[in-house]
């Protein structure tokens, strides 16, 4: 549905500041319906990313196609015309101070040149999909933030767009509006057919609403993937963000091992082959669980006592089941290299100096 | 001193000269300041509709218009003001050198306003789908209205000034009067009734617009 295609974007030099390099070569992909994050440090080049989709800025090279329309190509009365079918909120709303949330919603229907019993009847429709239907006649300045975002929302569905952008629509917003404008995008999303390209440098945002995410870094994306399957990699830096795995305590005694939870591979297996089968103390020691993207996801941190050489065996032996388990070591929040699927018994694997590889990246549970 | 009946009726003639010549005046340079003042917002550079050079040359011609003293203007544009009206004095030739020296100082407070509209509302409408002209009649000129008739009040206010000036070289009007009546025949009363007149006009028109502009931006 979204297409980036090796995009971009060099802003010249001004006065005072050299040439910026915003996005370097970046390709994306988004499929119809899918609800899409973009997340990385601010100045990674996410706000650009967003207004290239709807051409308020032009790449310097590279193509984007939005529904099969090569939007680069088109002229710029194509170009207003694709906009229609792609609607965007913003960070600070951008509503209309001189007109009512109603007349908000309505401006681009009067755009587009809908007639008027046609444009009532579908603003109060609109300000009913957002729960708004009794605040029709109230000024910006008379809404609070969430219902500010409500308006934007609804004005940026009036022109019925297949496509919605979404650039730090909830950073202004305290947590239970958050909550809410975010239950409406999802519900929207749902009822609506939606294509959501969300752009967010609030991790929590991604986690409850998006099915795929990439990470931006100095306008580059540098990972991203289906959050399920980023989630069940557990050197991905987006993971790494999304659900941060725990500190192992300095001072841990018996060997530390991390599990990663995914509603395929609950944990329950792990902690009943080791304290159950093999008869070890286990503890936990750290970690969170977190739903992302309507799934259980976490990681857990486990003390293991008592291991008598059984442990790296039944490690192993879990993994190839499909559990995603590791050996950590004490201070390093990334675990250590794993052994090879079937070590040699009893021969302890040349941790540290292997290289981080996508070990978990084919576990049968992680395929949506 | 008891000729003040023979003199109010003429005072009262020459407050309708006033307001007659401001009146007209105000609507002509609405009419041409506010382009202009868009025009200005528009070309510059990241705005709406860069244009380096027509931005440069709009504001210098409404620089070289600001920097004029009026007194000079007046004397300048009087062949202008001959070509169109026929005369150089009298209220309506008047109206010629009130409008020429009102739009560029219209223009850049109507400039001003505009500018203050934050970017992002520009930014969304452009998102719909909207052609620049429906972002200046849609975003840009409603957006910044209430400031935008705090600008025109301003105008009013330097016009009736303007206009008074005017009187001096013939231009009619209450200036004309406290010149003729107050000034040439030492009549500091009369000097001192029109001056109050004109503060109350003033005030009067501060004071509507100042409603205006308030109703506006809190409706
Ligand atoms: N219109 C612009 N002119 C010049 N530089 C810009 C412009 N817009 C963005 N940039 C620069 O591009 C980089 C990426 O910006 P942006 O996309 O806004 O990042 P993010 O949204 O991730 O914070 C930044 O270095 C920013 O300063
Ligand atoms: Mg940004």
């Amino acid at each position: 549905m979204i297409e980036l295609s090796d995009v971009r974007k060099v802003f010249p030099a001004r006065r005072g500041a050299g040439e910026v390099i915003a996005l370097d070569g970046v390709s994306i992909s988004v499929a119809r319906g899918e609800f899409a994050g973009v997340v990385g440090p601010s100045g990674s080049g996410k706000s650009t990313l967003a207004r290239l989709v709807n051409l308020l800025e032009r790449p310097t090279s590279g193509t984007v196609t939005v529904d099969g329309r090569v939007l680069t190509d088109l002229d710029d009365t194509g170009v207003r015309e694709a906009r229609r079918s792609i609607g965007m909120i913003f960070q600070h709303f951008n509503l209309l101070d001189s007109r009512t949330a109603a007349g908000n919603v309505e401006h681009p229907l009067e755009l587009a040149g809908v007639g008027r019993t046609e444009r009532r009847r579908r603003v109060a429709d609109l300000l009913d999909l957002v729960g708004l239907a009794d605040r029709h006649a109230a000024r910006p300045g008379q809404l609070s933030g969430g219902q500010k975002q409500r308006v934007a929302i609804a004005r940026a569905l009036a022109a019925r767009p297949s496509v919605l952008l979404c650039d730090e629509a909830t950073s202004a917003l305290d947590p239970a509006s958050t909550a809410g404008v975010l239950d409406l995008l999802r519900q929207v999303r749902a009822e609506l057919g939606l294509t959501v390209l969300l752009i967010t440098h609030e991790m929590s945002v991604v986690r409850a609403v998006c099915d795929s995410a990439v990470l931006m870094s100095a306008g580059r994306v540098v990972d991203g993937g289906p959050l399920t399957e980023v989630l069940a990699r557990p050197d991905s830096a987006l993971a790494a963000q999304l659900v941060p795995a725990p500190a192992a305590p300095e001072t841990a005694a018996g060997a530390l091992v991390q599990v990663t939870v995914t509603d395929a591979s609950p944990q329950g297996v792990v902690l009943q082959t080791l304290a159950g089968e093999l008869g070890l103390s286990v503890e936990v020691v750290g970690g969170s669980v977190e739903t992302v993207a309507g799934r259980r996801f976490g990681r857990l941190l486990l003390r293991v006592e008592g291991d008598d050489g059984r442990l790296d065996p039944a490690l192993a032996r879990l993994r190839n089941a499909g559990a995603l388990v590791e050996r950590t070591v004490a201070g390093d929040p990334r675990p250590e290299a794993a052994a090879e699927d079937e070590p040699p018994a009893g021969q302890e694997p040349p941790a540290a100096e292997e290289p981080i590889v996508q070990r978990f990246a084919d576990a049968p549970d992680v395929q949506r | 001193m008891n000729d003040w009946s023979r003199i109010a009726p003429q005072l009262l003639d020459a407050t309708g000269e006033t307001l007659y010549m401001v009146g007209v005046a105000t609507v002509l340079t609405v009419l041409l300041g506010v382009p202009l003042g868009v025009l200005l917002t528009v070309t510059a550079p990241g705005a709406l509709a860069p244009h380096p050079v027509l931005n440069r040359l709009l504001g210098l011609v409404v620089n070289l218009g600001r920097s004029l003293p009026f007194i000079i203007l007046l004397v300048l544009v009087a062949p202008v003001t001959r070509g169109i009206v026929g005369t150089t004095i009298g209220s309506t030739a008047t109206i010629v050198p009130l409008t020429i020296g009102a739009v560029p100082f219209l223009a850049r407070l109507v400039e001003t306003s505009l500018r203050e509209v934050a970017h992002g509302k520009v930014e969304a409408t452009l998102a719909m789908g909207a052609r620049r002209r429906d972002v200046v009649r849609t975003v840009l000129l409603p957006e910044a209205l209430p400031s935008l008739v705090a600008g025109v009040t301003v105008t009013v206010v330097a016009l009736i000034s303007y206009s008074a000036m005017a009187g001096a070289i013939g231009g009619g009007g209450l200036g004309d009067f406290a010149i003729r009546y107050g000034y040439q025949q030492f009549r500091t009363d009369i000097t001192l009734v029109t001056v109050v007149l004109l503060l109350v006009v003033v005030q009067l028109l501060q004071w509507a617009g100042d409603r205006w502009a308030r109703r506006l931006a809190t409706h």
